[in-house]
C-alpha cells in the first residue's frame, strides 16, 4: 500500500496519551457500572436462556427436532462450530501477529481482541454439545480409556482444548500488571463488601507479581513466547477441524485445500469480528480518544489481505474441481455456482469476496463506517459460506446420487430443513458474545494500561508509520 | 482392523493379482473343501447346523487349533431380486426400527441401457471399514468373525461414521426409538434392540442369532432366494430357500463383484450382477 493512499487518515494518527487519561478510561467500567449495563445483560441473558430451552427440547425429542435426518447428518451445528471457533482467530491475529511485528498502533486494541477470542472460542466449542446425539455421554471424550486416537474428532478435541488454554494464558498474562493498577486504585475506595471481593479477585490475578523491572522483563518474555506459540496453534486448530470433513471419501469434503481454506476463512472472519467488537466497545465505553479511524482502516487492510487470500483459494478450489469434470467434486461446483446453492454461494462471493475489496480499495469508502460495514458483511457471509461447505455434501446420498445420474436436485438445502431449535441456539450463541464481553469488561480494564504505559515510555506507540506500513 | 487375507476368497473375485490369487484360492480351496465334504456327507442345509459342524471340525482339526471359527459373508444375487423389499421390512420388524431406518435398503438402480434393476444394500461388513477408525470414542468395533458392530451404550452421536461410510449404510436415531418388548438377547452390539436415541444403528448381520444357527432375518424372508449368508472359513453359504453353495466357486463362476471396490474397504458382501449393470455408474456417486 502506498503512503499516498493513507495520507487522508494521517490527521487522526494515534497519539501517546497521558497516563491518567488511559487509566481513567480503562478502569471506568470496572469501578462504576454503566447505566446501560444491567438492561443489556438482562436482555442478552434472556436470549441465551431461550437458546438453552431450545436445546433442552432437542435433548428431550432428539436431533430430528433440529431438522436433521439420515439424508442430512451434518448441518448447521457443524457449520457453527467452524464459524464460531473461526471468529476467535481475530484475537490471535491482532494480538499475536501485531505484537510480533511490533506494530505500535495495536496497543489500545489488544485487550479487546484477546477478550473477543477468549469469549468466542468457548462459545464455538459449546456447539459440540447440540451437535452430539448423546450429549450426556460427552465425558467419554475426556476419558482416556475410551479415546480412539485415529479419529479426527479426537484430534479436533485435543487441538481446540490446547488452543483454549493458550488463549486463556494469552489473555491473562498482559492482565497481571493491570491487576496491580486496579488494586492500587481500589485502595482509595470505601471498604464495603463489593470492594473487598474485588480486591480478592485482583489479588488472585496478580499472584506474586511485584512489578520490578526484572519481573516485567520476564513477563514480557512470556507474553512474546505465547504470542509465537499461539500462531501455529491457531493454524493447527482449523486445519484439524477441516480434517473431520476432508479426511473422508465424501465428494465435496474430500479436498486437500480444506486445511488452508479453513484457516484463512477463520483469520478473515476473526479480524472482521474484532473490528465489530472494537467499534461497539469504542462507542459504548467512550474510547474515541484512544481508538481512532486510523485503527479501523489498518484493521481493514489486515482483514482484506486475508479476504483476498480466501477469494483466491475459493477460485482455485472451484476452478480445479469444476474443470476436472468428475461426477463428485465437479458436480458440487456446478451446484454451488448455478444449481441448488446459488443464492448462498453468490451471497458469500459478493458480500465477503467483492464488496470488502471495493470498500478498502476506494479511498472514499475507506472510513470507519466503511470498514464496519465490510466487517459485518464478512462475518455474515462467511457464516453462510460455512453452511455451503458443510450442508451440501452431507445431504447428498452416496449411493444413487441424483447428481451422479445428471439429475436435478430439489430443495434449497437438500434434505436439511432449518427449524426454530437450531436457529434459537445460533441466535443465543451470537448473543452470548456481547453478553460475555460485557461481563469480562466489568472486571477487566478495557485498555492494557501497563502495556500502553510501557510503550509510551519506549516510544513504541509513536513509531507507527515505520512499523505499520513501511512497504 | 484385521484382515484375514488367507481366509477370504473375496480376493479371488475382486483382486487383479492373478498369481497371488491362485495361491490363495488353493489354500482356501483345500481347507474349505475338507469342510464342505464333511458337511455334504451330513446332508446339512441350514447354516446353523453347518456352523456347528464346522466348529466341531475346526476343533478336531490340527491345522487350525485357534483363531476365529467363522468369517461371515453375504452374497446377493442381483439376477433374482424383484424389488419386493420384504427383506427391508423383515429387518425393521425384527429390530424395531423406524420406517426410514432401512438397514437393508433396496435401491432401484438403472443399468447401462436405462432399465431398472434392484439392489439390496445391507452393511458391507467391510474388512477395512471406513466407519471404525473415525469414531472418537471407539464405539465401532470389528469382531474377529468379521462383523462390524456399534456399541450404542458408548456411541456419543458425532455421526462422523455416517460421513465415512461410502455405502450410506448407517442410520441415526434422530428421535425416540421404537419401543420393543423383552428380547431374547440383551441390548448389546450384537443385538441393539431397542435402538438408543441419539446413537447410530446399522445392519448387524443379525449377529446375536448366528451362534444358535439361525439365519439373518432378511435372508429367511427373501422369497426369491436372493440373499445368501455364508462363512468364508468353511467356504459355504446358504440362502433362505435352503440352497447351499460353495462360496469360492459360486463367486468365481458368476463373476461376483463388490460394491465400490475402489474405496479399498474390502466388503464382505458380494454381488452377482446379471442385468448388464454399468458398475462404474453404480459406484459413481462417489468419485
Ligand atoms: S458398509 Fe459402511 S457401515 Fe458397514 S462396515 Fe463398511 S463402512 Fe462400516
Ligand atoms: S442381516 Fe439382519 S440386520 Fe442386516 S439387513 Fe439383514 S435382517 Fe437387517
Amino acid at each position: 500500500m502506498s503512503n499516498d493512499l493513507l495520507e487522508s487518515e494521517r490527521v487522526s494518527e494515534p497519539q501517546s496519551h497521558a497516563r491518567e487519561d488511559v487509566r481513567a478510561a480503562a478502569m471506568r467500567p470496572v469501578l462504576e457500572t454503566p447505566r446501560w449495563w444491567w438492561p443489556s445483560v438482562v436482555v442478552l441473558g434472556v436470549i441465551v436462556a431461550l437458546g438453552i430451552v431450545a436445546w433442552m427440547v432437542q435433548v428431550a425429542d432428539g436431533l430430528g427436532t433440529a431438522g436433521y435426518s439420515d439424508g442430512a447428518f451434518w448441518a448447521i451445528y457443524e457449520a457453527n462450530l467452524v464459524a464460531f471457533i473461526g471468529v476467535s482467530y481475530g484475537g490471535a491475529v491482532v494480538s499475536a501477529i501485531l505484537r510480533l511485528t511490533h506494530a505500535g498502533w495495536r496497543a489500545p486494541l489488544t485487550r479487546i481482541a484477546e477478550a473477543t477470542a477468549l469469549v468466542t472460542l468457548p462459545i464455538g466449542m459449546m456447539f459440540i454439545i447440540p451437535h452430539l446425539g448423546s450429549p450426556q455421554k460427552i465425558w467419554e471424550l475426556v476419558w482416556p480409556p475410551y479415546w480412539n486416537l485415529s479419529s479426527p474428532i479426537l484430534w479436533d478435541f485435543f487441538a481446540v482444548s490446547t488452543y483454549l488454554l493458550a488463549t486463556m494464558v494469552f489473555f491473562y498474562l498482559p492482565l497481571v500488571p493491570d491487576a496491580a493498577i486496579v488494586l492500587e486504585r481500589l485502595g482509595d475506595a470505601p471498604a464495603d463488601r463489593r470492594t473487598r471481593t474485588r480486591r480478592t479477585l485482583y489479588r488472585v490475578l496478580l499472584g506474586r507479581f511485584g512489578g520490578t523491572p526484572h519481573e516485567r522483563a520476564a513477563l514480557n518474555g512470556a507474553i512474546g513466547l505465547v504470542a509465537i506459540m499461539i500462531i501455529p496453534m491457531a493454524v493447527s486448530v482449523h486445519s484439524v477441524l477441516s480434517f473431520a470433513f476432508s479426511s473422508s471419501s465424501r465428494p465435496g469434503y474430500m479436498e486437500t485445500i480444506f486445511p488452508v481454506y479453513f484457516v484463512v476463512a477463520a483469520l478473515y472472519s476473526g479480524v472482521a469480528l474484532v473490528v465489530l467488537v472494537i467499534a461497539a466497545v469504542r462507542r459504548l465505553y467512550h474510547l474515541e480518544a484512544f481508538i481512532v479511524p486510523r485503527h479501523f482502516v489498518r484493521l481493514g487492510f489486515v482483514m482484506i489481505a486475508f479476504g483476498a487470500a480466501y477469494l483466491y483459494l475459493t477460485f482455485t478450489e472451484y476452478l480445479v474441481d469444476g474443470y476436472s469434470g468428475t461426477v463428485g467434486a465437479a458436480a458440487w461446483v456446478y451446484q454451488d455456482i448455478a444449481g441448488r446453492y446459488w443464492i448462498p454461494f453468490w451471497f458469500y462471493f459478493v458480500a465477503a469476496g467483492i464488496v470488502p475489496l471495493v470498500i478498502m480499495a476506494v479511498r472514499r469508502f475507506r472510513t470507519t463506517t466503511g470498514v464496519v460495514i465490510a466487517s459485518t458483511l464478512v462475518v455474515a457471509a462467511l457464516w453462510v459460506k460455512r453452511l455451503v461447505i458443510v450442508i451440501p455434501p452431507a445431504t447428498e446420498p452416496l449411493v444413487q446420487s441424483p447428481l451422479a445420474k445428471g439429475g436435478v436436485l430439489a430443495g434449497n438445502w437438500g434434505s436439511y430443513h432449518f427449524t426454530w431449535v437450531p436457529i434459537s441456539i445460533t441466535v443465543a450463541a451470537t448473543a452470548a458474545i456481547p453478553l460475555l464481553l460485557l461481563i469480562v469488561f466489568r472486571f477487566v480494564p478495557i485498555l492494557p494500561m501497563a502495556e500502553m504505559e510501557e510503550m509510551a515510555e519506549t516510544g513504541e506507540d509513536r513509531d507507527v508509520v515505520s512499523s505499520g506500513e513501511v512497504a | 482392523m484385521t484382515k484375514n487375507n488367507e481366509t477370504t476368497p473375496s480376493s479371488t473375485v475382486v483382486d487383479d493379482e492373478r498369481e497371488e490369487l491362485t495361491a490363495a484360492a488353493v489354500t482356501i480351496g483345500r481347507r474349505g473343501l475338507l469342510r464342505a465334504a464333511a458337511l455334504g456327507g451330513l446332508g446339512i442345509t441350514a447354516l446353523g447346523a453347518l456352523s456347528e459342524t464346522v466348529a466341531a471340525a475346526a476343533q478336531s482339526s490340527t491345522t487350525t487349533p485357534s483363531g476365529p471359527i467363522h468369517q461371515w459373508c453375504m452374497i446377493i444375487d442381483l439376477r433374482l431380486c424383484n424389488g419386493c423389499k420384504l427383506c427391508t421390512t423383515a429387518c425393521q420388524t425384527a429390530h424395531y426400527l423406524h420406517e426410514d431406518q432401512t438397514w437393508m435398503n433396496v435401491y432401484t438402480m438403472q443399468n447401462a441401457a436405462g432399465e431398472d434393476y434392484f439392489m439390496p444394500r445391507p452393511c458391507m461388513m467391510c474388512e477395512d471399514p471406513a466407519c471404525v477408525p473415525v469414531c472418537p470414542v471407539g464405539a465401532n468395533i470389528r469382531t474377529d468373525e468379521g462383523l462390524v458392530l456399534v456399541d450404542q451404550s458408548r456411541c456419543i452421536g458425532t455421526r462422523i461414521c455416517m460421513n465415512a461410510c461410502p455405502y450410506d449404510a448407517r442410520y441415526f436415531n434422530w428421535e425416540q426409538a421404537v419401543p420393543a418388548p423383552r428380547q431374547p438377547f440383551p441390548q448389546e452390539p450384537a443385538w441393539p434392540v431397542p435402538q438408543v436415541k441419539g446413537t447410530v444403528g446399522k445392519c448387524i448381520d443379525c449377529a446375536a442369532m448366528l451362534p444358535s444357527g439361525q439365519l439373518p432375518e432378511c435372508v429367511t424372508h427373501c422369497p426369491m432366494g436372493v440373499i445368501y449368508f455364508g462363512d468364508l472359513t468353511s467356504d459355504a453359504a446358504v440362502n433362505g430357500m435352503g440352497a447351499t453353495v460353495k462360496v469360492s466357486t459360486f463367486l468365481e463362476e458368476n463373476d461376483a463383484v463388490v460394491f465400490k471396490e475402489e474405496y479399498g474397504t474390502h466388503p464382505r458382501v458380494y454381488y452377482i450382477p446379471g442385468h448388464g449393470q454399468d458398475l462404474d455408474n453404480n459406484a459413481a456417486a462417489s468419485s
